[in-house]
């Protein structure tokens, strides 16, 4: 069917296009967020309406048929999954988007009449087949299937060379011939690629990496459209490919890294310094009393969550802990690095999801001043965002990180599951400095008991 | 629409892009990145495309496999960007009404 004719397609897809870029700006202020996001929705509810009123389709049941199918699937997903595990969805979802724009790709290939067009077919191939393979890992990696530490062989700088070689030779032979086969061997060396490129990457770069090939992903999706000759998609995805670098670039900046040393710095040996070992070092561990007497008589305590609050769901217990102190008159502030949880701004979702007091959530900037004045810094499952190595330690993997300065205050308590390093795998010295104690356990039985604790003091 | 007419557009989407996300703060970072990656969803459109102009049943099951992961990016994408967001509301209406763990849970 051919409802509309070729102008009202440009203009209801220009609406579209507009709806993305209104999107994207509203999704940047906190006031507009939510809006934003709703008019996005808003622009692909009209852009899948007009292709089913303007291009001249078969098929119509099956593709109905399949969107249904995608939508059932992803919709409960993304609505009852925890919100510990949304990093690695994100994830997953931009990897079966590049995965879709490479089998587009794929399929144009037969269509394709002159050497440009399969040029861009080539293009969207190989980033998509990346993103698809890269985003499997990196999902693995969050979702703690495979480790994540940064993985490494002695050939991987040659195996990755190889893999590049051949799949630039591939390319050019798709582009001259638009040989089917060849476009497969093309599809399975970007898949090759896209797992070698994330392997080595530390689990705490990961995030970077998550919005890395996000960008990806839109620029494969831009591609297709080339492909196709739709402006949509190109639209759409050139925006998603530029915003997502900035993004990459400032995600990069928030934790100090460089997006080049993430990818590569493992390739150069030595700087995955991390131990794996777990330390025989003598350790001050206290019971859950000793801690409320700490916090009880404090004037100002400083609570630092991190992904072990989470994971235990102890967001709730720690909001109570925070009430019961401030019964007492003491001062009380959670200090929330930009990338505490799994990735930038994840904790204040997770703590908002507690209903954890605005106000009281401090930025690293605001908060780092204000340790030297604190008696005591709670330090609940959060560990390589207070690793002094970060800031003394030139081979460490996180050298460079901005830290919470959490060893300014005059004592230190952590709330750990056991001596197993973070989740970048370095040791953390300041487990073994003399002003700090340990309470091993379960992130919220431990909150719960010092609360239990505090309130009987 | 001819090449160059594309690559003009392309070009200005990149700066378009550059600009609409030139000041966003730390704690916007994910859900921005969660709803870009749920607008390059888009590439249904495309699949839908190749879909509908199937002939043969193989390319039919690719094309509509294409189909599947599309609409999972796209129909996902807003949706959990969407709880990423409730909770950045939830959060003022809390400030307002004034604090304490199980206020505000309905």
């Amino acid at each position: 069917m051919s409802l509309l004719d070729p102008v009202w397609t440009s203009l209801l897809y220009l609406a579209a296009a507009v709806c993305f870029i209104l999107a994207l700006r509203g999704l940047s202020s906190p006031r507009t967020a939510r809006r934003g996001n709703l008019v996005g929705a808003l622009g692909a509810v009209i852009a899948v309406a007009t292709v089913f009123l303007s291009a001249r389709l078969g098929n119509v049941a099956w593709i109905l048929g399949a969107i249904a199918a995608g939508s059932v699937v992803a919709a409960p997903v993304a609505r009852r999954v925890k919100m510990t595990q949304m990093p690695q969805l994100v994830a997953l979802f931009n990897g079966v988007g590049g995965g879709a724009a490479a089998l587009v790709a794929l399929l144009e290939l037969g269509h394709a009449d002159n050497p440009w067009v399969r040029l861009a077919i080539v293009f969207t191939l190989l980033v998509g087949a990346v993103s698809f393979a890269g985003s499997g890992i990196t999902f693995a990696k969050l979702q703690e299937l495979m480790t994540t530490r940064p993985v490494v062989f002695p050939g991987l700088p040659v195996v990755m060379a190889v893999v590049l070689l051949a799949a630039v030779a591939a390319g050019v032979a798709v582009v001259l011939t638009g040989s089917l086969p060849l476009a497969v061997l093309l599809l399975a060396l970007g898949l090759a690629a896209g797992v070698l490129l994330v392997l080595p990457v530390g689990g705490a770069d990961v995030p970077i990496v998550i919005s890395l090939l996000n960008a990806f992903t839109g620029l494969a999706v831009a591609a297709s459209g080339l492909v196709l000759g739709n402006v949509l998609l190109v639209v759409a995805g050139t925006l998603v490919g530029a915003s997502g670098t900035i993004l990459t670039r400032a995600m990069a900046a928030a934790m100090g890294r460089s997006v080049a040393g993430i990818l590569f710095g493992a390739f150069r040996g030595g700087s995955t310094a991390g131990s794996t070992a777990v330390s025989e070092r003598p350790v001050r561990s206290s019971s859950a009393e000793d801690v409320a007497v700490l916090l009880g008589y404090a004037q100002r305590v400083i609570i630092v969550p991190g992904y072990g609050l989470a994971v235990a769901q102890g967001q709730h217990t720690a909001a109570e802990l925070a009430l019961a102190l401030e019964a007492r008159g003491i001062e009380v502030d959670f200090a929330i690095h930009p990338v505490a949880g799994r990735m930038p701004g994840h904790m204040n979702v997770l703590l908002a999801e507690a209903n954890v007091p605005y106000e009281s959530l401090k930025e690293m900037g605001e908060i780092n001043p204000e340790f030297k004045t604190a008696d005591v810094a709670l330090v609940v499952g959060a560990n390589d965002v207070v690793n002094p190595a970060a800031k003394t330690s030139s081979g460490s993997p996180i050298f460079g990180m901005p830290i919470l300065e959490v060893a300014e205050a005059r004592q230190v308590v952590f709330l750990k599951r056991s001596m197993r390093p973070g989740f970048a795998g370095i040791e953390n010295d300041l487990l073994y400095e003399p002003q700090t104690s340990l309470l091993f356990g379960d992130a919220k039985e431990s909150l719960a008991q010092v609360l239990g604790a505090v309130k009987a003091l | 629409m001819d090449g160059t007419a594309l690559l003009t557009i392309t070009v200005l989407a990149v700066f378009v892009g550059f600009e609409v996300v030139s000041k966003v703060s730390s704690t916007l970072h994910t859900p921005l990145m969660s709803g870009a990656n749920a607008i390059h969803g888009i590439i249904l459109v495309g699949a839908i495309i190749v879909a509908g102009q199937a002939a043969d049943p193989w390319v039919l099951a690719v094309a509509l496999l294409a189909v599947v992961l599309a609409t999972a990016n796209l129909v996902g994408g807003f949706v959990v960007t969407d709880r990423m967001l409730h909770m950045f509301h939830a959060k003022r209406d809390v400030a307002k009404t004034g604090p304490g763990p199980g206020a505000g849970r309905k």
